[in-house]
């Protein structure tokens, strides 16, 4: 189970180091006045692509000895574009996505607890609405 | 002679990482936990966290075995931990700043939040329990926070769910959602922040 701390330590130096956890970053990539945080997002998914192409082109075992598959995810729309359009206006107005929140907190930026606490609540709230809401 | 060595490597590591290193260690993130069997997604964990703090007694959204959720938990307290270590060890001569464009230097001073080039912070002065106190800072951390819980779990994922896994699997619906994250923040950005100062 250790290991998942160490992939959780590297993702924090990769999002600390490359200021992807900074409010000024995620400012200047929605006024596109950079290509940053474009480069990061970008070169993760090209080398994402080769790597998913890899992985069923050679059918890839897991640590498992199970064939490694990427579940399809439901192909019903409005949950998307309204739950993302939700998701963009809180990242752009705090900053931060869920990763960036945890390694700001590591970073002794105790702040953070209370959008912990938030996006908890947020969460939480999803699902007593779940029901009624358009998926 | 080992302490060289250390040092060496303290001080590589403690250079700004560019985004074309940034950006295929993450891939390689995904790869890993794709190995570990798991996809990568860090917003589940808000859902894990409410299903172990008594929420699958409330909703049957959160009556899910939040256990065998423990490695994206893991992978969560580690980030935390990461977020320690590089803040603290592994900062560099300029300590954590942000290397932003002039450009945006220029935007941010011209909607009152004044930074001085080179000595931008990599967290903002209103972003603080000081920030919390205005309602500036509750709106953009309180609320913020709030959406982002909310928008990342009705989306069914945040940008390492969606934008990185989910694009690389070249799956439409996180291109949808990735096109909705964007047009949330283009409309925080352009409409809201410059207001809020």
């Amino acid at each position: 189970m250790s290991r998942y701390i160490f992939v959780g330590i590297l993702l924090g130096f990769i999002l600390y180091k490359s200021e992807a956890v900074s409010w000024f970053r995620i400012y200047e990539m929605f006024r596109f006045q950079s290509f940053h945080m474009f480069g990061i997002i970008g070169s993760a998914i090209v080398s994402g692509v080769v790597i998913v192409y890899l992985i069923k082109r050679k059918h890839m075992k897991n640590v498992e000895g199970k064939e490694i598959t990427i579940k399809d995810k439901a192909k019903t729309y409005p949950r998307y574009l309204i739950g993302g359009f939700i998701f963009g206006m809180g990242w752009a107005l705090a900053g931060a996505c869920p990763a960036p929140m945890f390694i700001l907190l590591g970073a002794g930026n105790t702040v953070f607890i209370v959008y912990l606490i938030a996006a908890m609540t947020g969460t939480f709230l999803y699902g007593k609405l779940r029901k009624s809401l358009p998926h | 002679m080992i302490e060289t060595y250390f040092n060496q490597f303290r001080d590589f590591v403690a250079q700004p990482w560019p985004w074309y290193v940034a950006g295929p260690l993450l891939a390689l993130v995904m790869f890993v936990l794709l190995y570990f069997g798991h996809e990568f997604g860090i917003s589940e964990n808000f859902r894990l966290m409410c299903a172990a703090d008594g929420a699958d007694n409330m909703n049957e959204f959160f009556k899910i075995d939040w256990r065998s959720g423990e490695w994206n938990l893991l992978v969560a307290l580690g980030a935390v931990f990461g977020g320690y270590l590089a803040s603290h060890y592994f900062l560099g001569p300029q300590g954590d700043v942000a290397h932003i464009s002039d450009a945006t230097v220029n935007s941010l001073n011209a909607i009152n939040i004044g930074v001085k080039a080179n000595e931008v912070p990599l967290v903002p002065e209103f972003i603080s329990w000081k920030g919390l106190l205005t309602w500036q800072g509750l709106l953009m951390i309180g609320g913020g926070g709030l959406m982002v819980g909310f928008g990342a779990r009705y989306a069914g994922g945040c940008t390492s769910g969606h934008a990185i896994s989910g694009l690389s699997a070249l799956q439409l619906p996180s291109l949808v959602a990735v096109v909705g994250f964007f047009m949330g923040g283009l409309l925080i950005t352009y409409l809201v922040i410059p207001y809020l100062f």
